[in-house]
């Protein structure tokens, strides 16, 4: 009866313990994202107030976001362009390389395995720099082409890494069963492999899309013209609106703008982001 | 070796050439379905390296020695963009974002993989909330770095909420040693999760009745762990971190965006590297980006030399690895 009661009280304890620690991390990730929202919901004279709740709430900074001094829907437009391109030329071309690198079987396959995991680790900046002296040279600078393939340098290996790992997760009989029943390897490929496969390639398409979507540095390097900027360049660059050293409500406010929509496939697509990211680490 | 099919036909009696044609077919097959990656990688990735090596030993302008007139275009100055680094005050840029860098690097990954660990450790033995938890834990991670450096300088803010809360008046975003906490203060944030969520995918890994095992053999919670968990994530946990090395290596956005490019304490390489390509100085820029380049090399290779990370790691081989630690294991439990 005693040790029952110490088993329970223990059980209980460990209980407790881990719904505080499950509180500690959902507050760590949720805190600083509730305020910018927060911040983005007061009225611009109450920029300044710590109160956990906006009063009242206010839509003055989302009208500032969209109004036609700060333009940002032009932004988002040229994000989706850049972003979204990105992500259907890395796709197309990495289901390619991924397929050859999971199924094939063929002298050196670990060696390009390596090397397309290695250009993914180079520094932006050593590409940045001189393709934009080329891009300067060839009048691509302040077009969505300047900003689209020097992203495929970081998107590519991140998408072929992925659908790698998904290819293999596939079993591998269906596909010979089928070239015994006479498929060539591409039908085998088109009929069995890609259906199969969808799930893969559209966790890659998200989690290439958030990558391509969240790029800063080539998009801040190969354009300075407002109206081509990217989202993420133009939200640091808003100038004040209403006379404050740095616009905050107006920034808080477009970064809601740009990060729930990205939140929302998160919270929808959550098991399979998390399959997809984590393939490649422990596969 | 190559094929695996079913057993051939009775019709084939010539297997072993026909392996061999296979065989070749698949090596063409592989060549031309990689082919338009390697154009691509060559493109954006190799070209730009070897350019910036070569651009680095130019400078524009400059003088012409015979005439002593101003020249058109650009002048071979050989490693003269490197030893200019070295010397007088740009040297003193150099090392103070060399060191910032390498400060980054250190203290920001070491936090982020003990954070890591522990909130993988908590969502592997919390039984509710994990649908929770798993999509809280995504939301840094989804908030691209630009905004996420605003939010933080927001909150870093002279009146900010940071201040309010610690009831202090400290100039966050001001020259010193808190904008370099600043920055790694935002930084742990956003990525602290995803070495959680990495290492919480290799914790699933491990069978629970190696626990059961250790438990019977009288292992408490601390043996446990170093003995079991710590050597079966190993594997995982290197290329979590490595990847996270590299990225600190070439942080720009964060203390770009949150402190500001042309602050001494929070200036990278990267960002140093940006700002001369910006003042059109490509051949300083050159030599800055191929420095970055060699030293990411450096600790890369030094990485998988010394610590072994595997980044091929293939099912057969986490499981030769847990097998070998079930043999540890075994060893250790013996009288």
């Amino acid at each position: 009866m005693s040790t029952a009661v110490v088993t329970r009280r223990v059980t209980d304890y460990r209980i407790w313990l881990a719904y505080l620690g499950i509180g500690a991390i959902v507050l760590y990730c949720l805190a600083p994202f509730y305020w910018m929202t927060v911040s983005a919901f007061r009225r611009p004279s109450d920029q300044f107030q710590n109160t956990l709740f906006p009063d009242p709430v206010s839509l003055d900074n989302f009208d500032a976001v969209f109004g036609p001094e700060v333009g940002f829907g032009r932004s988002l437009l040229n994000s989706v362009i850049v972003a979204g391109t990105t992500t259907v030329l890395t796709l197309i071309i990495g289901t390619f390389a991924a397929y050859s690198l999971a199924r094939l079987q063929f002298r050196g396959a670990r060696l390009v395995a390596a090397i397309i995991i290695a250009t993914s680790m180079f520094p932006g900046i050593s590409l940045i720099v001189p393709l934009l002296k080329l891009f300067t040279d060839i009048g691509w600078i302040n077009t969505y082409q300047a900003m689209i393939v020097p992203s495929l340098s970081f998107a590519l290996p991140l998408a072929v890494w992925n659908l790698t790992a998904f290819f293999r997760q596939l079993p591998q009989e269906l596909e010979q069963a089928a070239m015994v029943d006479g498929c060539t390897r591409g039908q085998a490929f088109r009929k069995i492999i890609i259906p199969l496969a969808a799930p893969g390639v559209f966790t890659t398409a998200i989690i290439t899309f958030i990558a391509a979507w969240n790029e800063f540095i080539i998009a801040l390097s190969m354009v300075n013209e407002k109206s081509k900027q990217t989202a993420t360049v133009a939200i640091t660059r808003f100038t004040g609106a209403y006379g404050f050293d740095q616009p905050f409500g107006t920034q808080m406010a477009a970064g809601v703008v740009v990060t729930v929509p990205l939140v929302i496939m998160v919270l929808i697509f959550q098991r399979r982001i998390i399959a997809g990211l984590t393939a490649g680490g422990v596969k | 070796m190559t094929t695996t099919t079913t057993g051939p036909p009775p019709t084939e009696v010539a297997v072993p050439p026909r392996r061999n044609k296979t065989s070749r077919e698949a090596a063409r097959l592989a060549a031309l379905l990689l082919s338009p990656t390697a154009i691509v990688l060559g493109l954006v990735v190799l070209y730009p390296v070897l350019a910036a090596l070569y651009r680095s030993l130019f400078q524009a302008g400059g003088v012409d020695p015979e005439t002593g007139f101003v020249v058109e275009g650009d002048t071979f100055v050989g490693l003269d963009n490197y030893t200019a680094i070295f010397e007088g005050e740009i040297a003193d840029r150099f090392w103070n974002a060399f060191w910032n860098t390498t400060f980054f690097t250190v203290v920001s990954v070491a936090i982020e993989i003990v954070l890591g660990v522990a909130m993988a450790l908590v969502m592997h033995h919390a039984f509710h909330g994990r649908g929770v938890v798993r999509a809280s834990i995504l939301v840094p991670w989804a908030i691209p770095t630009a905004v996420s450096a605003l939010l933080w300088r927001w909150m870093f803010s002279a009146d900010g909420i940071v201040n309010a809360t610690l009831n202090q008046e400290i100039l966050w975003t001001t020259e010193g040693f808190h904008a370099k906490l600043a920055v790694i203060i935002s930084d742990t944030w956003k990525t602290a999760p995803f070495i959680g969520l990495l290492v919480l995918a290799g914790l699933q890994l491990i069978p629970r009745d190696m626990y059961e095992a250790a438990k019977v053999d009288g292992a408490n919670a601390l043996r446990q762990f170093l003995s079991i968990t710590l050597p079966l994530v190993r594997p995982v946990l290197l290329v979590a971190v490595l990847f996270r090395i590299l990225d600190v290596l070439r942080m720009f956005d964060l203390p770009y965006v949150l402190i500001g490019g042309d602050k001494r304490s929070v200036q990278t390489l990267s960002i140093l590297a940006f700002r001369e390509a910006n003042e059109l100085r490509y051949g300083p820029a050159a030599a800055y980006a191929t420095l970055l380049f060699i030293y990411v090399a450096v600790v890369a290779y030094m990485f998988v030399k010394l610590l072994g990370a595997d980044l091929l790691g293939e099912v057969q081989r986490s499981t030769r690895l847990s097998r070998r630690g079930q043999r540890r294991l075994a060893r250790e439990a013996r009288p």
